[in-house]
């Protein structure tokens, strides 16, 4: 309350009573995301090695104006917005953010630097508000990894693997898995339905909520994982288009 | 015998100080048996609220090493006892004496909540599947442990304005109850402040209950509010359904 004297702790930054390492979890999640937003930047804006055989960097799909007829810059800088709007909208990476970034809070029960606080209610935050705008968009962008994953396993109009086929497959799998995952597929499927019995297909809705609901549950290592994976791909691509490493042709 | 040092806020609203008593260790000790050891040999007039030392009436929240805790629910060997263990009033509300604060502003939100509401006529057979959202949300013993962690109160001061998280458990288990004929989903957004949420968790990680307050409650109904004030599409489609209906 306004009037309330706060006598045990102060307001400042960082005041706490709690022993154990409370900025930990703040710390390595302003790592975890910083070092991604860095490789992830630095690669979008290279334009090059985002190729070798049937692999496409998940960062430059769907591929659009590659030699440059219309559009100057690297191609990925095009599609760049549908994945990254996605993320930062999505409910698990705006904890991660307002608590490693914003600090606001870092941690629970810890004081809080800024004191002009409006939550989610005005410009440019209450924008998170589109976020099921994004996960429609997801779809398109999962379809075009879909396209490049089994194009992973045709060379040269062959049926064939290499390590990368698997690695590009393993990775939209990730991000299916992390789509279906999202709050709002949640809420969409049957989580705005308050009678399941009286509903039209109300049935189906609810075992589809619950199906979305155990993915729901697992939401932040998804999120993590598929994060992770996705670089870890573009990575794995340009290596090989660098020639640095040699992709294992499995049969 | 061992030992274990308690640093308790002993004051009022005029001021205070952690005092340090020492506790003699008993197995299965909780930090509230040890509240009540130092009242009944060091401190009378030490001021403690509890009343069912079972984790079921909500009344012993403090801050345990400064995290929001039920005392009769935390156990002196789940503590790191070679340090001073401190105890300290709920810094959200008001504080009356020592441990005890002054929790009304909450009965007071409480009251504004438009009360379940069945449809007239309703048949009162309902399936459990209908029943299973609404039933985690019943769980809460109302502690207030989410709400003395949420920075919204705790440090933004928004009681003005803000429901908090122990509200938006009560209100979502109204709005998802399958009698339920009421949308309060305009007061939500408006009154209760569901905005100022930042669905960081801290009320999720404290809930004595485990009521994934944040996953289950909040999130849920920002989506219902996103529903009826921030989709064009459904909007629109509201739109014609009501010009098509009348
Ligand atoms: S998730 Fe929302 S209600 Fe819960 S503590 Fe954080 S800001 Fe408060
Ligand atoms: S929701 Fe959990 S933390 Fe909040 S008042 Fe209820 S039981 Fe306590
Ligand atoms: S909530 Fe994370 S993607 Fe939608
Ligand atoms: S005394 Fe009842 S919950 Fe702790």
């Amino acid at each position: 309350m306004a009037e309330s004297p706060t006598v045990q702790l102060s307001d400042r930054f960082g005041a706490t009573q709690r022993r154990d390492f409370w900025w930990l979890q703040p710390l390595a999640v302003a790592i975890g995301l910083g070092l991604f937003a860095i490789y992830a930047t630095l690669r979008a804006f290279q334009g090059h090695f985002y190729e070798w055989g049937p692999y496409l960097s998940p960062f430059y799909s769907p591929l659009i104006d590659p030699e440059h007829h219309w559009w100057p810059l690297s191609p990925a800088v095009l599609v760049l917005g549908g994945p990254l709007g996605f993320r930062t909208t999505c409910y698990y990476y705006r904890k991660a953010y307002y608590r490693a970034f914003f600090l606001d809070p870092a941690a629970c029960a810890v004081g809080e630097a800024r004191h002009n606080y409006g939550g989610e209610t005005k410009f440019p935050l209450i924008l998170q508000n589109v976020h099921r705008y994004f996960f429609y968009l997801s779809f398109v962008f999962l379809i075009s990894l879909w396209y490049d994953a089994v194009r992973g396993f045709i060379w040269s109009g062959h049926f064939g693997a290499g390590v990368g086929s698997f690695i590009l497959l393993i990775n939209v799998a990730l991000l299916t898995t992390y789509t279906l995952s999202c709050h709002s597929c949640r809420h969409m499927v049957g989580g705005n339905v308050d009678c399941y019995s009286c509903a039209k297909f109300g049935g189906a809705r609810l075992s589809l909520w619950r199906r979305v609901t155990s993915l729901n549950e697992h939401h932040m290592l998804i999120a993590w994982t598929s994060l992770f994976f996705v670089a870890f791909t573009d990575l794995y691509v340009m290596l090989t288009a660098m020639g640095t490493i040699r992709d294992l042709r499995l049969f | 015998m061992a030992e274990a040092v308690l640093a308790v806020f002993r004051g009022t609203r005029e001021g205070g100080t952690p005092v340090d008593y020492r506790v003699p260790i008993a197995p299965g000790m909780v930090v509230l048996d040890a509240l009540h050891y130092i009242q009944g040999h060091l401190a009378p007039d030490l001021a403690v609220r509890w009343n069912c030392k079972a984790g079921r009436c909500g009344s012993c929240s403090a801050e345990v090493n400064g995290r929001p805790r039920l005392t009769c629910k935390t156990r002196l060997d789940s503590l790191p006892t070679d340090k001073t263990i401190t105890v300290a009033p709920m810094k959200t509300f008001p504080l009356i004496k020592d441990l005890v604060t002054d929790v009304s502003w909450n009965y007071q939100v409480n009251k504004k909540i438009p009360a379940f509401s069945p449809r007239p006529g309703t048949d009162w057979k309902m399936s459990q599947a209908d029943v299973d959202r609404a039933q985690e949300f019943r769980k809460c013993i109302e502690c207030f442990l989410c709400q003395d962690v949420c920075h919204v109160l705790r440090d933004h001061q928004k009681q003005e304005h803000y429901a908090g998280p122990r509200f938006f458990v009560r209100v979502a288990g109204l709005e998802m109850h399958p009698l339920d004929n009421l949308s309060r989903i305009k007061s939500i957004k408006d009154q209760m402040g569901i905005g100022f949420c930042n669905i960081t968790k801290c009320c999720t990680e404290v809930c004595p209950e485990s009521i994934h307050i944040t996953d289950n409650a909040i999130i849920p109904l920002k989506e219902r509010v996103v529903d009826q004030f921030y989709d064009p599409l459904v909007w629109i489609a509201r739109k014609f359904r009501r010009s098509g209906g009348t």
